[in-house]
């Protein structure tokens, strides 16, 4: 320590109060609201019993929670099936350079730019069998497509929308990847005379091994919370096949106003969104670490 | 192994019509098999075009690339079988330094124990050996840069090794070790060694021949002594050595050479022709003399600096500037002094036009 102390002056504190007061308002106080309904039951606002933890325990053992759980899981693991390997293949294929590239990349990002309830609104209709392009050119084809009936194939539409919506966040990423690796790599490589795969295999792939990271872990979040886009398009339907977490909790808090189980169910919902984000920050966290040391090597 | 023969031009845009159009201008060059060249020359001067010519990364815009007199201009670099070293480290990075090593050979089917063998030899020829299992890509630049050179080395086939400024990225000392070590395997392996560098040092050091190089063209193909000596183009004296040669606008006539109002009465033996010349004279030639004497002129002294193993004295004469290394144990002029300069000499070069007069 120096031989000056600094001045000290307690009154500093009253500086924090204005966000104090904000996080309270629209963070806090929302959210014990939320603890204080998860452990009564109110009958009416005259009438509220104390229940402590048997909302919890309700949901715990819900049938339906488990399967909107299990579907969520299924779900989220898709997109990101489908998304991160479709994703690197469209930025591969991408042209570096060019007018072209300006007008492919404006081309990708397209969809990016549609809000969510105007994608389903446009998958709702796409799919129709009588109206919508592709449901009556499937129907044409021979196939009994129909979302709004069979739960496989609304499953597969809500997918087939996530995939058609967010590719292109995991084209750019991957684009933006790909640009940032020195031509000499791509000379070298033809020098010594490796194949395409193994280009991709041990000089793009590597290098596009950190903004992958980024749009799996963004993909992940988005899909594991996604709402609306089904909601528009199925509503949930048929029977509970496309009913992902959000909407159970919805159909819960705001259809049937079960407010202490909807309420215990938040605080679980949040809970493994919050184990699932503390896992991939220390994986990433892990993963940058070795590169900054390869880095500090280099 | 392969000789190599250019004979081509190129530029990169199309309908080249003047010659700042060109990366390259015409020229014709050959590379002896297993000889050690360098190519030297400013940034932007064409070197690494004509490199990348050579390797197959470039297709000539203009004529022909032959290897040993086959045709190769439009075969690729694999099928070239040629190895090319970079300026920046280039290291895959999710390999061991093994794999790495290897890799130029796995992809040509080569039998796992010869790859094995072969890896094992340019580990030890770059005093890696004990480093074969690490991941490359937690090692510091130079061991990178050492990897890139191990896999342009390991191929014993290839027909040359390019190497475009590869050591750039390395600290000072291990440049000259690295340096004596490229020397060395040159030696051992005989291959065609091309050295593309923008550092005099080190392409005189390396090479047998070093090929200098301006604005896409090729001034002067020599030994480092050739081009210290009677540089083929102003551009020489002045690019090669420390500092460049001495240039003094000269009119010559009647066999007398009129330098800044001076006149210097030249070797009878000495036929050159009337009117504007360039007289050039390396700084170490020039040497102090008596008042009067023959090939020397009166100069005033600016400044003298003691550089260590010599003292550079810079003089003036009327408007030109003429360097002297001199040796630091001989009397020394002062600055402000005037002094006799020996300028003329067996070792004088006449320029017209920029070229070497013979």
């Amino acid at each position: 320590m120096s031989t000056t102390t600094k001045p000290v002056n307690q009154k500093a504190w009253w500086l924090i109060l204005p966000v104090f007061l904000c996080v309270a308002f629209s963070a806090i106080l929302p959210l014990m609201t939320v603890v204080n309904y998860s452990v009564q039951d109110i009958i009416s606002p005259d009438r509220r019993v104390f229940v402590g933890t048997e909302w919890f325990a309700a949901v715990m053992r819900d049938q339906d929670l488990h399967e909107a759980l299990w579907r969520q899981m299924v779900f989220s693991c898709s997109v990101l099936a489908v998304e991160i390997p479709l994703g690197v293949m469209l930025a591969l294929s991408m042209p570096a350079q060019g007018w072209k590239a300006s007008v492919v990349l404006v081309i990708v990002a397209l969809s990016l730019l549609i809000p969510w309830n105007v994608v389903g609104t446009i998958w709702q209709i796409f799919g129709r069998a009588d109206i919508g392009l592709m449901g009556s050119t499937l129907l044409k084809l021979g196939f009994d497509y129909s979302y709004t009936g069979n739960a496989l194939h609304a499953w597969l539409t809500v997918l087939l929308m996530d995939v058609w919506h967010w590719t292109p966040l995991v084209a750019l990423l991957g684009y933006a990847g790909l640009r940032s690796i020195p031509d000499a790599y791509y000379q070298a490589a033809r020098i010594d005379g490796a194949s395409k795969f193994a280009v991709f295999r041990y000089i793009q792939l590597p290098k596009m091994r950190g903004v992958l990271m980024i749009a799996v872990l963004l993909r992940f979040m988005d899909s594991f919370m996604i709402y609306t886009e089904p909601f528009v398009l199925t509503g949930g339907g048929p029977g509970n096949a496309t009913t992902f977490l959000s909407q159970y909790l919805t159909q819960k808090a705001v259809g049937q106003f079960d407010l202490g189980p909807a309420a215990a169910f938040s605080l679980i919902y949040f809970l493994i969104i919050l184990l699932l984000c503390f896992m991939l920050y220390n994986w990433m966290q892990a993963v940058g670490t070795a590169d900054k040391t390869e880095a500090s090597h280099g | 192994m392969a000789r190599i023969d250019l004979d081509l031009a190129h530029a990169y845009g199309p309908n080249p019509k003047e010659d700042g159009d060109y990366a390259l201008l015409p020229l014709k060059m050959s590379f002896a098999d297993g000889g050690a060249y360098a190519l030297l020359g400013p940034s932007g001067c064409g070197k690494t075009t004509m490199l990348n010519i050579m390797s197959g990364l470039l297709q000539p815009s203009h004529g022909t690339v032959k290897f040993d007199g086959v045709d190769v201009t439009a075969a690729s670099p694999q099928a070239r079988n040629i190895a090319q070293v970079f300026q920046f480290p280039v290291i895959y990075d999710t390999m061991t330094v093994a794999e790495n090593l290897a890799f130029p050979l796995r992809n040509r089917k080569v039998p796992a124990a010869q790859i094995k063998q072969r890896v094992g030899v340019i580990a030890e020829m770059l005093e890696m050996s004990g480093q074969l299992d690490q991941r490359a890509a937690n090692l510091s630049a130079d061991a990178k840069q050492k990897i890139s050179l191990g896999r342009g080395l390991v191929r014993s086939d290839v027909s040359a090794v390019l190497f475009d400024e590869p050591l750039t990225v390395i600290d000072p000392h291990l440049k000259w070790q690295l340096r004596r070590k490229l020397k060395q395997i040159h030696h051992e392996l005989k291959l065609t060694l091309i050295y593309v560098t923008h550092d005099q040092v080190e392409a005189l050091t390396f090479a047998d021949q070093v090929l200098v190089m301006t604005r896409g063209r090729a001034v002067q193909v020599g030994s480092a002594e050739a081009l210290f000596e009677r540089p083929q183009h102003t551009f020489v004296g002045h690019f090669i050595g420390s500092p460049g040669m001495n240039f003094l606008p000269v009119i010559a006539k009647g066999g007398q050479l009129q330098i800044a109002g001076q006149f210097l009465t030249l070797d009878a033996g000495l036929h050159l022709p009337e009117g504007d010349l360039k007289l050039g004279v390396r700084p170490e030639y020039v040497a102090l003399t008596a008042a009067g004497a023959p090939g020397a002129l009166p100069v005033q002294v600016t400044q003298v600096q003691d550089i260590g193993t010599y003292v550079l004295v810079t003089a003036r004469i009327g408007e030109q500037v003429l360097k002297a290394r001199l040796a630091p144990d001989q009397a020394q002029p002062k600055a402000g002094e005037q002094a006799w300069f020996q300028v003329l000499g067996t070792h004088s070069c006449f320029y017209k036009n920029e070229e070497l007069l013979a």
